[in-house]
């Protein structure tokens, strides 16, 4: 029975159905009991949380990350899927403590000073948020000074920073100056992106990476804490 | 169910309704003065029959007429000529129906090149860098065979773009002769290929070997009226204005038969036609018509297609050159005059100037084909493969051209836009203006498998390398794996007992025959 329930999330994740209101893939899945519900259903049922969460939702993201690697699956249906998982974290966070889970890792997410796009930066913290790992949003235009603060506040493992011009890109490095400044930049990894950036740009400014997009990011992230 | 086509929504037009007017009235003129010069006898004396005024050109040994055609008797075979044509296939879903006053486009390979492009890749190394290797294209051109119009068929059969067949090779095998073209041609087009096949006859001594085998695949006299899986194109009329006589008197045989023929005329601007749009537009337009009023005059209801190839010429050779953007507006007001006339159109486009696929055959053809087809010709030929001044055919043009059409086929679906779907837009609006996030991208994914969005280039390389050519040349070979619906057993058995001419090796039910080659 438990295990019904838990290929039921499995398979609901890889349809993207946070919610029994949501269609999946092929548009005809409305009205049937989906992640959020199953997720609700595998609690009443008394499955340990871990089991859901490893055996249900990471499973299930393994598998979308290779359906999307081969083609089968495009961006749409990686983050329809990743905030399928978003939304059964959120039901399972009160009990997360209790069994002894841990996110995967804190990363706060902005897009710096002077720029006001987003796109980007909101796919990367879906895709984290999908992958295990608590996220910060602090939204757009947000100055070094902020971003510092809430460093020191959370200590976070990961600082993400976005940027699409090349007017506003600079306020990286501002951000990376401060953290040095505050004596932050060691306990903190910084991954940047955007359209304007480059690798070269990453390493000028002292970046720990340049992540072209926000699949990248979670490898780079991998990379980072299998190398810890 | 015969094939859907494209039906083009508020079709492009180049010529106001009055300059429509103005065209058909000055071609009016010219079919009176200067008239028509015709080299064959028959034709003549049909005209004359037919009220128009004939009179020996002075000082012709050969036999050439001065026909001054007055507008009566063309307007009388408009009238006659039918407003709906069937092209029929040997696998009827691949039928065409094309209505003169409905811009329905079908795509169409042709015409008959004489040379076949090969294309292999061949691994190149950098000469600063040996480690660093690219594959580039070789291209190499041969006269074409028997074999390369199979395989052309073939691939034509799984292009999905492509809805009827002209066979695109000129068959120059030393076993083909004058004699046995006509019934190679169209055998080895219809065996590899279910859709309409269409091509132009070599000589007419072997038209009633080559309907006889028609009316054996499409299963009788009767069957093949109903379902005429062949076509004739005739250039009766050369540029300016002369009936010529062999295919003239092809013409009144194909006529006399009732199967469709396209009455082609192909002037060149700045040569054979004047240069300016007005010009050919108004000569070619007398030139369609007065073939038009001869097969009507020779059958009344003959099934016939307005043909128009008009192409500019190249100043630096004279050479037709299909890539100018003259020659598509050539076409256009081509496809203009014939939605006038209500008789379908068989128009040009899709030919390109260089010899091999590249940058400029995919710029000057991704051009014309776009905007000839936006104007809603009811056949368009020459679309698929050909490069060169319609000399060379490529099978790699041909797949990459598919890419093409498909995006050209997506643009002109017709907007989305009911009151219900408009209501369901404002609505996921409102509920993603609510959202903290402020994406749409959930909302795409019910659309992502529905045929809805269009699919990305799909040749399209990763890195900074071109790949293109290559990509297609995969897609290629891959579309020329997949098994063929040849013609049966028995009906292959009877065409070669009762149809003469056909070569052996033809006969894929032979002992060791395999895929018509």
């Amino acid at each position: 029975m438990s295990e019904d329930i838990i290929a039921a999330i499995k398979e609901n994740v890889i349809q993207g159905r946070a919610t029994s209101e949501d269609e999946g893939l092929m548009g005809d899945m409305a009205g049937q009991p989906a992640v959020a519900e199953l997720t609700e259903a595998a609690l009443k049922k008394h499955i340990d949380v871990q089991t859901i969460i490893k055996e249900g939702l990471t499973g299930a993201m393994q598998v979308v990350g290779d359906k999307f690697s081969s083609k089968e699956f495009f961006i749409p249906d990686m983050l329809a899927s990743a905030e399928a998982v978003t939304r059964a974290m959120d039901i399972l966070r009160p009990y997360l403590e209790k069994s002894g889970v841990e996110p995967k890792g804190k990363f706060v997410i902005a897009t710096v000073k002077g720029d006001l796009h987003d796109i980007g930066k909101n796919i990367v913290a879906i895709l984290l948020r999908g992958s295990g790992y608590e996220v910060t949003d602090l939204g757009t235009n947000v100055p070094e000074e902020k971003i510092v603060e809430v460093v020191k506040e959370s200590q976070p493992d990961f600082v993400g920073l976005s940027a699409l011009l090349t007017t506003t890109m600079d306020g990286m490095r501002d951000v990376i100056e401060s953290l040095k400044k505050s004596g932050l930049r060691d306990k903190v990894k910084v991954l940047v992106g955007g359209a304007a950036l480059s690798e070269e740009f990453a390493d000028e400014i002292g970046a720990d990476a340049y992540c072209l997009d926000g699949f990248q990011a979670l490898d780079v992230i991998a990379e980072f804490k299998g190398g810890a | 169910m015969p094939r859907r086509g494209v039906l083009v929504q508020a079709p492009y037009r180049r010529m106001t309704d009055v300059q429509v007017e103005q065209v058909h009235h000055a071609s009016m003129e010219l079919l009176s003065d200067p008239g028509v010069l015709c080299f064959n006898r028959e034709a003549a004396d049909i005209f004359q029959a037919g009220g128009a005024e004939v009179a020996p050109v002075p000082g012709s040994d050969s036999g050439c007429w001065l026909l001054k055609i007055p507008e009566a008797l063309v307007l009388n075979g408009v009238d006659s000529a039918p407003k709906t044509v069937k092209l029929g296939a040997r696998n009827e879903d691949n039928s065409l129906i094309m209505a003169g006053d409905e811009p329905r486009v079908y795509l169409v390979s042709g015409s008959e090149t004489n040379f076949w492009l090969e294309t292999a890749f061949e691994t190149y190394v950098k000469k600063s860098d040996p480690g660093t290797e690219r594959q580039v294209p070789e291209f190499e051109v041969r006269r074409g065979t028997v074999a390369d119009l199979c395989r052309a068929a073939r691939l034509c059969e799984q292009l999905d773009t492509l809805d009827a067949f002209i066979r695109c090779v000129n068959i120059q095998d030393r076993d083909v002769t004058e004699d046995n073209k006509d019934v190679n041609k169209y055998f080895a087009s219809l065996n590899n290929t279910t859709k309409h096949v269409m091509a132009g006859l070599t000589t007419l001594g072997q038209l009633d070997n080559l309907v006889r085998m028609a009316e054996i695949i499409a299963g009788g006299k009767e069957q093949l009226r109903e379902n005429p899986i062949i076509s004739f194109i005739t250039c009766l009329v050369k540029s300016p204005l002369q009936f010529v006589d062999d295919t003239t008197q092809t013409m009144i045989e194909l006529c006399r038969r009732g199967l469709p023929t396209v009455v082609s005329c192909a002037p060149q601007g700045g040569t054979t036609a004047p240069i300016r749009e007005d010009g050919i537009v108004v000569q070619i337009n007398a030139e369609i018509l007065a073939g038009i009023a001869l097969s009507q005059l020779v059958n009344p209801g003959a099934p016939v297609l307005y043909g128009a190839v008009p192409v500019r010429a190249r100043m630096d050779n004279l050479h037709d050159s299909y890539g100018a953007p003259e020659s598509s507006q050539y076409n256009i007001d081509c496809i203009q005059m014939a939605r006038f006339y209500k008789i379908p159109c068989y128009s040009t486009s899709g030919v390109s100037d260089p010899k091999a696929p590249g940058l400029q055959a995919s710029i000057e053809r991704m051009l014309s084909n776009a905007v000839t087809m936006m104007s809603g010709p009811q056949y368009l030929h020459c679309a698929f493969g050909l490069l060169e001044k319609n000399l060379t055919f490529s099978p790699l043009q041909a797949v990459l051209d598919d890419a093409h059409f498909q995006m050209i086929k997506f643009f002109l679906r017709p907007p989305r836009l009911s009151e219900a779907e408009l209501a369901e837009s404002l609505s996921q609006i409102r509920q993603v203006m609510g959202t903290p996030q402020k994406l749409y991208i959930h909302h795409i994914r019910r659309l992502l498998r529905s045929g809805q969005l269009s699919p990305p280039y799909p040749f399209e390389s990763e890195g900074l390398e071109d790949n293109v050519l290559a990509l297609a040349s995969q897609r290629m070979e891959e579309l020329l794996s997949r098994p063929v619906e040849h013609i049966d057993e028995a009906t292959t058995k009877r065409i070669f007992q009762e149809i003469p001419g056909i070569l052996p090796r033809l006969n894929i039910y032979r002992e060791g025959g395999k895929d018509g080659v």
